[in-house]
């Protein structure tokens, strides 16, 4: 995969098959689109290779899924039934790479950019962006550096890692009730994990509990053995974790091979808290609880697209539904907008009230390019299930706190 | 530190300089004959890797352990066949065209691996992961007990077979002096080979021994590549008991500077040692001029 750019050229490649199957009906079509409105271009630039081409494979599954239902369903309307039309880039894990591939989709015309799962890449993307001013919808990037810069063409439908942070505090001293005194924070060292970490530290002890060590590790990490040791030694209540998906697993796999006995494993956007974790490491994932973004069970729009995802053979994880959810909000826009010209559709951006079906979200309010209405839910891993516990209103279990000790 | 942790760290560090020997020993054997780095080396570890993965799920359901025979002999299979077909053929007898021709492998198996694994993170879940040994202060996991010691008397069965067996005899001899091993009726190439399908055969073993702790997926292999590197030029290009003594000095400086100046920090230890053994010793701990 290189870094080039490649519209409707899906269909050819197995890179997130599930994804090319799903969307090469609409994306397929693109020269009889010559006789109807002009095509909307939307820059996709996701990390489809390097170390977590995995996620940004799936954030590209869920944004061409949208783009399908929403050409099938007429395209936008009030701009004549125009289509959208993907143009893929991959940033291939790299800031640098990321920031080109804003530049070229801006020499082929893009009106609007979804990306970029990776926090350093978003924040190097978004104001290579601004230059243009092109809109630029953050799916997934957790760091709120990326909303805080002043930037007009930025916007962000889920909650950062400030609003995740806080929540899962809450979640976890609701959990704890002064039990647990301790923790120590395991995190990558990149502005994702270090800035959830920094909050993480500064917020503990609003719930009784010190962070005793915070331990930064690179990506990719070869081994946490020394990571799980130095956790023993500290005993800690709590182990709170903030990394990427691979070392999300290695971290949880050690601790569980080392027996390290904790109250509880808490992540802030664990990137490997998923479906296939825990089902496929049923005796590692149990009792992890991890605060993320996830889909509204009970809305009918999720299940039916959680059910076309898993039967071309993906997993329904964050990315997909994050990745939809902004393609739609695009959607939205540029059905308001009634244009794709960059002032027009920034504005209709930032008066958006749009309703994210699959989120469980509250209404859709912009204030600097971060909507309030998003929250993040806490899950926890029981017998190889997700099981919501947080907020109440969405909650499908109670959790288990403090977890019983392995022998 | 207190001593105990200290202890702790060492035997970590012993633990992961295991597979470092394991994947270096493969990666010197093919500098020492064929006078290249193999720059193909971190993904063909991703490929055994993804061997071992596959031989494990249903239906096959083959345990790592008892798949390593399978994926010694099919990586060596692999690694001969690819040298006859591909690099020995394509390199016209240039040292630079190897190199290229195994760097533009790696990319292939890099994307290859892409396109038919996508880039989920493969894990295997063996029953007995969860056992450990305690060694005093160090608790030791089962799995990772097994690949130290599978490591070095893989490592030991490999320098017997080099010092005591014909082929052994004869791929020291093609190291020594190429020319000189042809006019005495060794077949050069096939000896090239030969050494090849050894060093990928390496990858085999440490990707059954890596996998009941580790995980793939199509950027995996390249974690344990520049260490590699790191561990050939340190122990003396081409040298096996530089590799075995480098991979487990890595995995100690590796283990205590983690320790001493955490996991980030940590790392310069081990451009710090490599510099300050080369400075003392330019040829590396066991290399010769």
């Amino acid at each position: 995969m290189s870094g080039s750019i490649r519209s409707t050229g899906l269909s050819r490649r197995r890179i997130g098959q599930s994804a090319l199957g799903l969307a090469a009906g609409t994306l397929a079509f693109p020269a009889i689109l010559g006789a109807q409105a002009k095509a909307v271009k939307v820059g996709l630039i996701h990390p489809v290779t390097g170390f977590v081409a995995y996620n940004g494979q799936q954030n590209r599954l869920g944004a061409t899924m949208a783009i399908e239902d929403i050409n099938k369903a007429g395209g936008i309307k009030s701009m004549g039934g125009a289509k959208l039309e993907a143009l893929l880039g991959d940033s291939q894990s790299k800031v640098e790479v990321g920031v080109s591939e804003v530049e070229k989709m801006n020499e082929a015309g893009v009106a609007a950019y979804i990306g970029c799962f990776q926090s350093p890449v978003a924040i190097a993307a978004t104001q290579a962006a601004a230059k243009y001013n092109t809109p630029f919808l953050i799916d997934v990037a957790a760091s709120d550096l990326i909303v805080k810069r002043g930037l007009k063409n930025v916007f962000r439908m889920k909650p950062g890692f400030g609003k995740c942070v806080d929540d899962g505090i809450a979640a976890l001293g609701a959990l704890s009730k002064g039990a647990a005194k301790t923790a120590v924070i395991v995190h990558e060292n990149g502005e994702f994990g270090t800035g959830t970490a920094k909050l993480l530290a500064g917020k503990l002890p609003l719930i009784g509990i010190e962070a005793k060590e915070i331990i930064a590790h690179e990506n990719p990490t070869r081994n946490f053995d020394n990571a799980a040791l130095r956790i023993r030694t500290a005993a800690p209540d709590i182990v709170m974790m903030s990394n990427y998906g691979n070392e999300y697993m290695l971290l949880a796999r050690t601790l569980f091979q080392q027996k390290v006995n904790v109250m509880g494993m808490f992540s802030v956007l664990g990137g490997g808290f998923n479906y296939k974790f825990v089902k496929e490491m049923a005796d590692v994932s149990q009792y992890m609880m991890d605060t993320n973004h996830w889909y509204n069970p009970r809305s009918a729009t999720a299940q039916a697209l959680k059910k076309r995802v898993e039967a071309a053979g993906s997993l329904f994880t964050f990315e997909v539904y994050l990745s939809y959810t902004a393609v739609s909000l695009l959607a939205d826009a540029l059905e308001r907008a009634g244009s794709a010209e960059k002032d027009a559709l920034t504005a209709a951006l930032a008066s958006s009230t749009f309703k994210a079906d699959l989120m469980p979200y509250g209404p859709t309010k912009f204030v600097d390019g971060q909507n309030q209405g998003g929250v993040p839910g806490v899950m926890q891993s029981l017998k190889g299930e997700i099981e919501v516990v947080a907020p109440a209103e969405f909650s499908s279990a109670t959790a288990v706190f403090p977890r019983p000790k392995v022998s | 530190m207190t001593l105990d942790i200290a202890f702790a760290g060492i035997v970590n560090g012993l633990m992961s300089g295991g597979i470092y020997v394991l994947v270096a020993v493969g990666l010197t054997l093919i500098y020492g004959v064929l006078h290249i780095i193999n720059f193909a080396h971190g993904s063909m570890l991703m490929l055994a890797m993804y061997g071992v993965y596959y031989l494990f799920k249903p239906p096959l359901g083959v345990d790592p352990y008892v798949a390593l025979p399978i994926l010694v002999a099919g990586s060596f299979a692999f690694g001969y066949v690819l040298y006859r077909g591909l690099i020995g053929r394509f390199s016209h007898g240039k040292d630079e065209n190897i190199l290229l021709i195994t760097l533009g492998l790696s990319i292939i198996a890099d994307n290859a691996a892409l396109f038919f694994f996508t880039g989920d993170t493969q894990t295997i879940d063996v029953a007995w992961a969860g056992r450990f040994v305690e060694v005093g202060p160090a608790l030791i996991p089962m799995p990772k007990l097994v690949s130290f010691v599978a490591s070095l008397a893989l490592c030991a069965a490999l320098g017997l077979f080099m010092a005591f067996s014909d082929t052994g005899k004869a791929i020291r001899a093609v190291a020594k002096e190429r020319q000189g091993a042809r006019l005495v009726g060794i077949d050069v190439e096939n000896i090239f080979a030969i050494s090849y399908g050894i060093g990928i055969a390496c990858l085999g073993a440490a990707a059954c021994l890596l996998m009941p702790f580790f995980y793939v997926s199509p950027s995996s292999g390249h974690a344990f590549v520049l260490v590699a590197f790191t561990i050939v030029v340190l122990g003396g290009m081409g040298s096996f008991a530089g590799a075995l003594v480098g991979g487990l000095l890595i995995g100690i400086v590796e283990s205590l500077g983690g320790l001493q100046f955490g996991e980030q920090l940590g790392q310069i230890g081990i451009p710090l040692v490599f510099i300050l053994i080369l400075l003392f010793r330019p040829v590396g701990l066991f290399g010769s001029r």
